[in-house]
């Protein structure tokens, strides 16, 4: 049976790990090829990369720190941030990654998701779709899509986009809804489960968990794949294999090997 | 190229850094010091290996240009791998190469090894998602050294998959192992001195490094 996964995500900026609040405020929080290393003794099933870095020139920065990654981790490594041509995702996956994370170039060109899912398959390419609820209280559910953190609104609707991405060859969407990033209260379960029951490709919940219960409602009833979360791991308050068993105590059926050691 | 030596198969498919950290890796576990890993386009490196390791990711059609791209390397895994006999194992996409024919996109043939289609995946549960993407428990069909000590079974060990379409061997004996993903998703297959895997050994953490180990120490 397959099993639901449990996703650290790495906010990179320099080299460095941060974790954004709202996506603005940031915190220094370390070594990423030290702390991937420590969620794959952990028993995680994948990590993230986000890549916060503004600047082109520290692109070489970010490849080293993915292939250092790759070559002590023997699990599945998704990068994203600031990818934008055939040539980012040709070099990340040359750096060592498995999955590439595709944004904003997927809201300003959604063929450019086309081109990079019959170039490289679209096992590994995964959009990232950030949303806002737009809808007033009473009101049916609506969310739209934006893009630079959550400042720019675009127009689009999150689920109308979603099954478009779908149709472009995207292998797996991850969802963030802005409004609850770095917020604590929980992922936005319904836009989860909009996004989750439009398409056919796995999602990935993301944005928003303070506890271990929101990973649970984030399958259970956001019916996502995956659960994806930074602070509550990376600050220590709960570790991968906690998070793991706590899902599994809920119900849902986990992957809880014996963990290998790290290299 | 000397006895010990295990070829995997450049020809643009990927990261293939990342497949022979997890071979080195694997191989100074198991205490097989005189394996040496080479990642090579060279058909005369191929011909000549003691093992060959064929990794692929992407679309079937794709990758098998990028085999044919190469001057004589079909050729060459065809020596090595079904005149001399030497174990040969492929990875994903790699695996599904094969086959018979791939019937991603459009019908291309594969190397016709294991005969049989590569057809999508088609769970009976319409909820189940496709690609089938993550990690899932191994349900073994038969005996092989290839599992040899590798927990299987639903409180067995995890292998991390991640495709669209799998291949359906005609001889069910070629099967070593299925998953269960809205009905059973093949997933080792072997036939004489030719295996594959279906999910990434390289990425799969203890299983991965188990299976990489017993394919090393291999002899068919």
């Amino acid at each position: 049976m397959l099993k639901t996964r449990v996703i650290p995500c790495l906010d990179v900026k320099d080299g460095r790990v941060v974790k954004g609040v709202q996506f603005l405020a940031l915190r220094d929080a370390g070594d990423p090829v030290e702390a991937a290393k420590a969620y794959d003794a952990a028993g995680a099933d994948e990590l993230c990369f986000l890549d916060i870095t503004a600047s082109h020139e520290a692109r070489g920065i970010l490849l080293d720190v993915v292939s250092r990654t790759a070559e002590a981790c023997f699990m599945p490594l998704t990068v994203g941030g600031g990818v934008r041509t055939v040539e980012d995702i040709r070099a990340l996956l040359l750096a060592g990654a498995d999955k590439v994370s595709i944004n904003t170039a997927a809201v300003n060109n959604p063929d450019f998701v086309a081109q990079a899912a019959e170039k490289f398959g679209s096992q590994c390419v995964v959009v990232a779709i950030d949303a806002k609820r737009v809808s007033g209280e009473g009101e049916a559910p609506r969310w739209e899509i934006f893009t630079h953190g959550g400042r720019r609104a675009t127009g689009l609707d999150a689920i109308a986009f979603a099954r478009a991405m779908t149709a472009r060859g995207a292998g797996e969407l991850l969802v963030t809804s802005m409004d609850r990033d770095g917020m604590r209260s929980g992922y936005d379960l319904g836009l989860t489960r909009a996004v989750a029951d439009a398409v056919t490709v796995p999602v990935i919940a993301s944005g928003g968990v303070g506890g271990l219960d929101d990973l649970v409602a984030g399958v259970a009833q956001g019916h996502a794949s995956a659960v994806l979360a930074a602070s509550i791991f990376h600050f220590g308050e709960a570790t991968v294999g906690q998070a793991k068993a706590h899902m599994a105590a809920a119900g849902l059926a986990m992957r809880l090997d014996p963990h290998s050691p790290g290299a | 190229m000397s006895a010990g030596s295990v070829a995997i198969i450049d020809y643009g498919s990927g990261n293939l850094h990342s497949a022979a950290k997890a071979f080195e890796r694997a191989a100074r576990e198991a205490g097989l010091d005189r394996t040496r890993i080479v990642v090579t386009s060279d058909p005369e490196a191929v011909a000549s290996a003691e093992r060959v390791v064929l990794p692929g990711v992407g679309a079937f059609a794709d990758c098998r240009r990028g085999l044919d791209a190469v001057p004589g390397l079909v050729e060459a895994m065809t020596e090595v791998a079904q005149r001399r006999g030497r174990p040969f194992l492929g990875i994903c996409v790699g695996m599904q190469l094969l086959a018979s024919r791939g019937l991603e996109h459009e019908i291309t043939a594969g190397l016709g090894w294991i005969p049989g289609d590569v057809a999508p995946i088609t769970p009976a549960d319409p909820s189940l998602k496709v690609p089938h993407m993550g990690w899932n428990t191994l349900d073994a069909r038969r005996d092989t050294p290839l599992l040899a000590g590798i927990p299987t079974g639903e409180g067995g060990l995890h292998a991390y998959f991640v495709h669209s379409y799998a291949l359906a061997p005609q001889e069910p004996g070629d099967v070593v192992a299925t998953s269960d993903y809205g009905g059973p998703v093949t997933a080792v297959v072997c036939r004489g001195t030719v295996a594959g895997t279906q999910f990434h050994p390289e990425k799969s953490q203890r299983l991965g490094l188990a299976l990489i180990a017993n394919f090393l120490r291999w002899r068919p």
